[in-house]
């Protein structure tokens, strides 16, 4: 390209800036030549490896090595700009102890040992490992003991095929992402709510909207990017925007903020529910009936569901110990406080009942009430209780407090006002998470602020695919692609059909979610788990009980990764992974926004990606292997679909890889594509590393293009559904695309005539809104405190929910003895567990340990100084960190934040494995701790 | 040091007085020589002006002077990052110093490293303050340098969400705030620029060593170095607390002089000289 | 095992010595409150305080105004050399002594004091040196001998890491090896010249029984301060003089009983050879 002059440079460069500032796709051709003027390096774009923001940056490539990145002037969310996370993309695959062979613990004569070392081995033999240990654990368990931790980082095609191989091949549902711990509140909202998973809304409600309120979201570290536009924003009009920042203790997002409120962990139900009874009682006014009436109905569910953890006798049989039971044993049973009384007087409770969690089976459940019953349960939440139970700062004063609440009222229904409301963790990981999802939209729906521009409850991902993959593909234990369920027969007929298998393949019982893998791990159930993408060893909450389940019972636990981890630490067999630029993929954002990258790059050592790793996994298995009759939970049985399968002109022997990704149609997919030209495709044409495969031959590729088959065999599922996808090759030419993806344009409000192509084709003539998403849409009806069957079901096509949810107690409140608030979280600087952050020098540098973080009233009363080290201890594990102070984060009293990216302060094996009863997503935010010197 | 051959050579005798004066004289010469070189050694080393010193140290020449070199300052500091100049490193022998990009001052609040000072180069009083009548230790008075920031490398003037700096600050919001400026290029973004505040800055460091550019953007130096001086005569008219910068204005020194006022009114008047054109 | 009674007072100085190092060495890297600092200022068990009191000379030369325990600790430190010890700092606790006696010991088994080119310096020459110190301490307003000394630079080196400290000890080294017998601590070293001056009325003393005497000289050529010894084989006396080190080196050689330690022999305090 040395023959372009500069001021073609110039022109094509301003033709690509220009045409993305305005949403266009820019024409191959310009872009290929605007990325390669810089000499000697190829310039290509790709997606940030972090959070759920979805940056786009370029990525410099020379020699076969990644030499620089920059933020991608054109992609509209980041406009060129990083976080210091990004800023460091081009050095987090070179880190000095990547892994670079699999490793398997054998003893001294070359036997797979669980007590063994690890040793290096060829990939054959980690093969043939992995195929005795599934082998073995089918012929015990069935498939319900073979088990994955997935993650929201995977790309799209690894998640598809890991759950395809894994529900179609194995038939087995036990399969869930780390997303599981992070947006499963939001998903169960959104379904509940909407009957479609995924925000309405997008990225540019921050530019129209003039009020952002984060509830649980430390947006200033956690999205920063997000962030400067926030600021921006408020830049662009100090005056008239307004950023209210809601939390349990002082972040940076205070910095900018007109207000902070600090509440008492878990009384952000109450908030919610304070500005519902505002609205209904106070100001009825402000009510968008027209809106209420036409889009929505009003339910409520279950309050008797418990917390999510295991039942106490199963624990006590298990060995838990008498103060874990303590906690555990609400989960039968437990004392309804003078705290939450009040609120949950209206379903008729009083203090000092006994709260019997008898829907503990059925937290999902919800039913149809009138606006009366509605009003009747909001009765209570008046300012006075309100205040009393949240102010979460002991010495604020109750008046400084009731007045934040009623300015945080006034902005909220204010009539010229736009809202956005934002979350992230704080409301998601929560007992009530899925509650207090709910509630943001019960206010948003009440005041006819949602699917709006610059209007609506907004839940920010931390992942960067935990929309993209984890939801979108369904890599959880109940779902499917496109928001489809296992436990319905007409979805798993729709994947039957594309996926061509015989009917009756899938498994229809998913309830393994991710604890659910753990705890059944412990008890010996799951005897296979494979680790992809995530560190579920260090990432899961009472991580002593899932370390000693990994290492002791009889089970075989995989991890493949970039970087040697806890989870690879306590695995038998580890497997190195190629890591994101070096593999073809696809990441979805918070914004629905789906981005597309090419291999950059030849995997280091003999890593392999884990599309490569699951696709060679299924040549071990063939339809009898898989296919015949299966006993799994409750006696039910999975029918033998062998003979259906020879029908189909499969047979016995045929494998599963040649049934699920190379088959005829994946056949088809040409590998010399126009796409890939002058870029690796290790998949598809193996490379010059001559890596021995797991046949123990050099792996020469596929020979067809397998990345571009598995998409294209993935969006077929959403097509038409209000999830379609652009085609491959589109992703490819522009800075991704906000589905429903119809004729080519991308949908930035979704349920709003004016933007969304499905709300036109749903909504009834002259209405401007439909909530047309499919599920949970006939439900039954009754009253606050039941269902009554007597009125029979209710349909509700094209409306949304507006839930009713009282205020409870967290599982685990401080104490005389454990005194304080935990709550964890992350830190800028650092990614989830940081594997790959701790790597960077720079970061490691910047923040090289977690710290303590607690309010120095507090330390002096225990007797401690900024920088002491201290024990945190619960009543599940106690972890040694020095305390700070000062800095970033500034707890009330009685609450301490620990970050929990450090592997050498392991606080999550103090954190209780508590999880909304509805989504399953851990409680990170609150158990109680006692702090003292080490 | 007085040398002189002890052989018995051949020259006269000269006499007991004469040689002790001559022993003498040559003693004093020897000395003033070698007086002349340490002198200059000693005037050397202490010009080294970019060292950071411990909290509540005195201004360096009086820090040289007191700084007896015990090292009880070193021993106490829990973080090691107190170190003591050896030979070699170029800088006044066996005082104490930090490199905070290796090691930054964690700001301990009870200060370990000044109580043990001996002879009071560190100053307990400067990081004290007054507590309900009671002295007690305040990190926060430490000024140990100020933190200046390279605006061509610090990522967050290019728009880099980075602030690293800031959030390792103890005293952030005061000693470093963000400020928010639009970036008008991308239309959409704020950058989120850090500013030192040398009313707060103690020079501990810990953004210097947080920084994540390859060589730190933002870094400390001895006060003296990193800052200017307004002069004593102008007054902030929007900071009432600006008077308190001008501690004292000496009335003796108001006349000002320049090229042009040299000479006297009337001899200036009197000169002719390139008044006219010739 | 008479080796090692030969020894004896060696070794217990190189116990004292390298104990100390150990001690201050400790105080740093293992946290233990002992003997906290270095020689030029430390702390004793977290309370008595020890200062150099030639190193407070100079900085008060210097103008420095200091706390009043520096005073206490150098006050202590004078007092027990000015009535106990001597200059028993040169041989007993100055680590710089292990240096200079090893050049001592090779200089003796290489002959270099036959073959020696002769630098003469005099042994007087440290008052100079003490008082020149004083006089650049006041020029420049800073410890002059402090920023230089290199009994207190190994000292430190030991405890906070050597870096070049090891240069400045061969340069020593190196001098008293090949350049003046004793040259550093008998003829240069100021600190020295200090104690001498602080040491010459103490009470213990080394004492010279005359009629044991063979005169066989090896207590001489072992002396590093030989001059201190004039009364060898002529009269029973105490060595008065302040510049003994109280070694006890010549006591070890004497194999006829003829020195042994003592207190100050106040009948005979008359010092000839006091040559100043």
């Amino acid at each position: 390209m040395s023959s372009m002059s500069r001021r073609d440079f110039l022109k094509s460069a301003a033709a690509a800036t220009a045409a993305s500032a305005v949403g266009m796709s820019v024409p191959t051709e310009v872009e290929a030549k605007a990325s390669s003027a810089e000499a000697g390096w190829r310039w290509d774009k790709a997606v940030c490896r972090f959070c759920g923001t979805g940056c786009g940056i370029m990525v410099a490539t020379k020699d076969g090595k990644i030499v620089a990145v920059k933020g991608d002037p054109a992609a509209p969310v980041n406009r060129g700009l990083n976080c210091i996370k990004g800023y460091f993309n081009a050095k987090i695959m070179y880190g000095a102890d990547r892994l670079t062979t699999p490793l398997l613990r054998m003893d001294d004569k070359g036997n797979f040992s669980k007590t063994g070392k690890f040793r290096p081995v060829s990939w054959k033999r980690a093969f043939d490992e992995m195929e005795r240990a599934i082998r073995k654990a089918l012929k015990e368990g069935g498939p319900e003991a073979v088990a994955v931790f997935g993650s929201g980082q995977y790309t799209i095609q690894e998640g598809y095929a890991a759950a395809k191989m894994m529900k179609a091949g194995f038939r087995s549902n036990a399969i869930d992402p780390n997303a599981r711990h992070c947006m499963a509140s939001a998903v169960v909202g959104f379904f509940q709510t909407f009957g479609i998973d995924e925000p309405s809304g997008c990225y540019d409600d921050i530019e129209i909207t003039d009020t952002i309120v984060t509830w649980g979201a430390n947006m200033a570290e956690m999205h920063p990017i997000l962030w400067a536009r926030v600021t921006d924003r408020k830049l662009s009009d100090p005056d008239r925007v307004k950023v209210v920042n809601i939390s349990t203790y002082r972040h940076r997002c205070s910095d900018l903020a007109d207000m902070e409120i600090i509440f008492r962990p878990n009384t952000d139900l109450a908030l919610w529910n304070y500005l519902a009874h505002e609205i209904v009682y106070n100001h009825p006014e402000v009510i968008d009936w027209d809106f209420v009436k036409k889009h929505t109905i009003f339910a409520t569910g279950f309050v008797e569901t418990g917390y999510g953890m295991r039942m106490p006798d199963e624990a006590k049989k298990l060995g838990y110990s008498d103060k874990e039971l303590e906690t555990i044993r609400k989960e039968k049973s437990k004392v309804v406080s003078e705290r939450e009384a009040p609120g949950l007087a209206p379903l008729g409770y009083k203090a000092g009942d006994t709260m019997e969690m008898k829907h503990r089976g059925h937290a999902l459940g919800h039913w149809e009430i009138s606006f009366e019953e509605f009003k009747k349960g909001l009765e209570p939440y008046t300012l006075d209780y309100v205040a009393k139970i949240a102010k979460g700062d002991p010495e604020e004063s109750l008046e400084s407090f009731k007045k934040k609440l009623e300015t945080l009222r006034d902005l909220y229904i204010d009539k010229s006002r736009k809202m956005v409301s934002f979350w992230t963790m704080g409301m998601n990981q929560h007992t009530r998470g899925s509650w207090v999802n709910e509630q943001s939209y019960m206010v948003h729906f009440l005041l006819g602020k949602q699917a709006k521009p610059g209007m609506g409850a907004f839940s920010l991902t931390g992942q960067p695919s935990a929309c993209g993959t984890a939801r979108e593909v369904g890599t959880f234990t109940h779902r499917l692609p496109a928001d489809m369920l296992v436990k319905i027969p007409k979805h798993r007929k729709i994947a039957e059909k594309i996926w061509k298998l015989p009917e009756g393949t899938i498994n229809p019982v998913g309830y393994q979610h991710i604890m659910n893998i753990h705890r059944q791990i412990e008890s010996g159930k799951i005897k296979f788990a494979w680790v992809n993408v995530c560190n579920p060893y260090q990432d899961s909450a009472n991580a002593n009980h899932w370390i000693k389940a990994a290492r002791k019972m009889d089970c075989f636990i995989v991890t493949s990764d970039g970087y040697p981890g806890i989870s690879a630490k306590v695995s038998d067999l580890v497997l190195p992974s190629a890591m994101i630029y070096e593999k073809w993929g696809a990441y979805g954002n918070a914004e629905r926004r789906t981005q597309h990258w090419r291999q950059q790059v030849v995997p280091v050592g003999e890593a392999m990606s884990d599309t490569w790793q699951w696709v060679e996994l299924s040549k071990r298995f063939t339809v009898k292997d898989l296919w015949g009759e299966w006993t799994v939970k409750g006696g039910k049985k999975l029918p033998n679909v062998i003979e259906k399968a020879k029908a189909m002109g499969y047979d016995e022997d045929t494998t599963m890889f040649e049934i699920l990704f190379a088959n005829d149609w994946y056949r088809s997919f040409r590998p010399d594509d126009p796409i890939s030209e002058g870029f690796d495709n290790t998949d598809v044409f193996g490379d010059h590393r001559n890596v021995v495969g797991s046949d123990g031959k050099v792996f020469k590729g596929y020979g067809f293009f397998i990345q571009k088959a598995l998409w294209e065999e993935y969006r077929k599922f959403g097509a038409g559904h209000g999830h379609d996808l652009a085609d491959f090759d589109t992703y490819h030419r522009v800075r991704g695309l906000r589905w429903p993806v119809v004729d080519g344009k991308d949908t930035p409000w979704r349920f709003n005539v004016k933007y969304d192509p499905y709300a036109r084709k749903h909504a009834k003539p002259g209405e401007e809104f439909a909530f047309y998403g499919p599920a949970l849409k006939k439900i039954k009806r009754g009253n606050l405190k039941k269902i009554d069957p007597s009125l029979g079901k209710i349909a509700l096509p094209n409306k949304a929910k507006i839930f009713f949810r009282p205020y409870m107690d967290p599982t685990e409140i401080p104490d005389n003895e454990y005194d304080t608030w935990l709550c964890t979280g992350r830190v800028l600087e650092h990614w989830h567990s940081g594997t790959m952050t701790m790597r960077v020098p720079e970061l490691y540098r910047a923040v090289p340990e977690a710290l303590c973080f607690m309010n120095p009233k507090d330390a002096k009363a225990k007797g401690l100084k900024q920088g002491d080290m201290v024990w945190i201890e619960s009543r599940r594990g106690k972890v040694k960190a020095h305390i700070e102070t000062r800095g970033r984060n500034r707890p009330p009293r009685g609450l301490v934040f620990v970050p929990w990216f450090d592997e050498r302060v392991f606080i999550n094996k103090v954190c209780l494995d508590h999880t909304c009863p509805m989504s399953k997503q851990t409680d990170y935010k609150k158990c109680a701790v006692k702090i003292y010197k080490a | 040091m007085n040398t002189q051959n002890p052989k018995k050579d051949t020259k006269p005798k000269i006499s007991e007085r004469r040689r002790f004066l001559t022993i003498m004289a040559q003693s004093i010469g020897l000395s003033a020589l070698g007086g002349l070189i340490w002198t200059g050694y000693v005037e050397e080393a202490k010009a080294s002006p970019l060292l950071l010193r411990p909290p509540g140290a005195l201004k360096e020449p009086d820090f040289l002077r007191m700084c007896i070199k015990c090292g009880q300052c070193a021993e106490a500091c829990p973080y090691d990052t107190l170190l003591m100049a050896k030979p070699g490193d170029g800088l006044p022998m066996g005082t104490p110093y930090f490199i905070p990009r290796d090691i930054p001052c964690y700001m301990c609040t009870d200060i370990p490293c000044v109580p043990v000072c001996p002879t009071g180069a560190l100053d307990q009083k400067s990081v004290s303050s007054n507590e309900g009548g009671r002295e007690v230790l305040d990190i926060n008075k430490a000024r140990m340098g100020l933190a200046i920031i390279d605006h061509e490398s610090c990522i967050a003037y290019w728009g880099i969400q980075c602030d690293a700096c800031h959030r390792a600050c103890p005293l952030l919001d005061e000693a470093i705030t963000l400020e928010y400026v639009r970036n008008e290029r991308t239309g959409k973004h704020a950058k989120l620029i850090p500013v030192v505040h040398a009313d707060y800055c103690t020079g501990c460091g810990l953004c210097e060593h947080a920084c994540v550019t390859e060589k730190a953007a933002i870094f400390v130096l001895p006060r003296d170095v990193a800052m200017g001086k307004p002069g004593d005569f102008y007054v902030k008219g929007w900071s009432k607390k600006d008077q308190e910068r001008i501690k004292e204005r000496n009335l003796g020194k108001l006349q000002t002089k320049t090229k042009m006022s040299e000479k006297r009114a009337e001899d200036y008047l009197n000169m002719d000289e390139g008044l006219f054109d010739e | 095992m008479s080796r090692i009674l030969k020894m004896r007072y060696l070794i217990l100085r190189r116990i004292t010595q390298i104990g100390l190092l150990f001690l201050y060495f400790s105080a740093n890297a293992y946290g233990w409150k002992i003997l906290t600092g270095t020689l030029s200022s430390s702390t004793l068990f977290q309370t008595i305080p020890l200062a150099d009191p030639f190193a407070i000379l100079q900085m008060l030369s210097a103008g420095a105004l200091m706390g009043v325990n520096v005073f206490i600790g150098a006050a202590i430190v004078t007092l027990f050399y000015g009535i106990i010890g001597g200059r028993a700092f040169c041989s007993w606790v100055c680590p710089v002594n292990m240096v200079t006696d090893l050049a001592n010991w090779l200089r003796r088994k290489l002959l270099l004091d036959k073959a020696e080119r002769k630098v003469w310096v005099s042994r007087n020459a440290r008052y100079w040196v003490l008082v020149l110190s004083l006089i650049v301490s006041a020029i420049t307003g800073l410890a002059a001998f402090e920023l230089v000394s290199p009994i207190t630079i190994f000292n430190r080196g030991v405890i906070f890491g050597m870096g070049m400290t090891g240069g400045v000890l061969l340069a020593i080294f190196l001098f008293d090896l090949f350049g003046v017998k004793n040259g550093w601590c008998g003829h240069i070293c100021p600190l020295g010249g200090f104690y001498s001056l602080i040491g010459r009325f103490s009470l213990i003393r080394v004492r010279h029984n005359q009629p044991n005497c063979t005169l066989c000289m090896k207590c001489k050529e072992v002396c590093p301060e030989s001059e201190v010894l004039f009364m060898i084989g002529k009269k029973s006396t105490t060595v008065n003089m302040g510049e003994c080190v109280n070694c006890a080196r010549c006591i070890e050689v004497c194999d006829d009983d003829a020195l042994g330690f003592s207190i100050r022999d106040f009948a005979t305090t008359e010092a000839k050879g006091d040559n100043r």
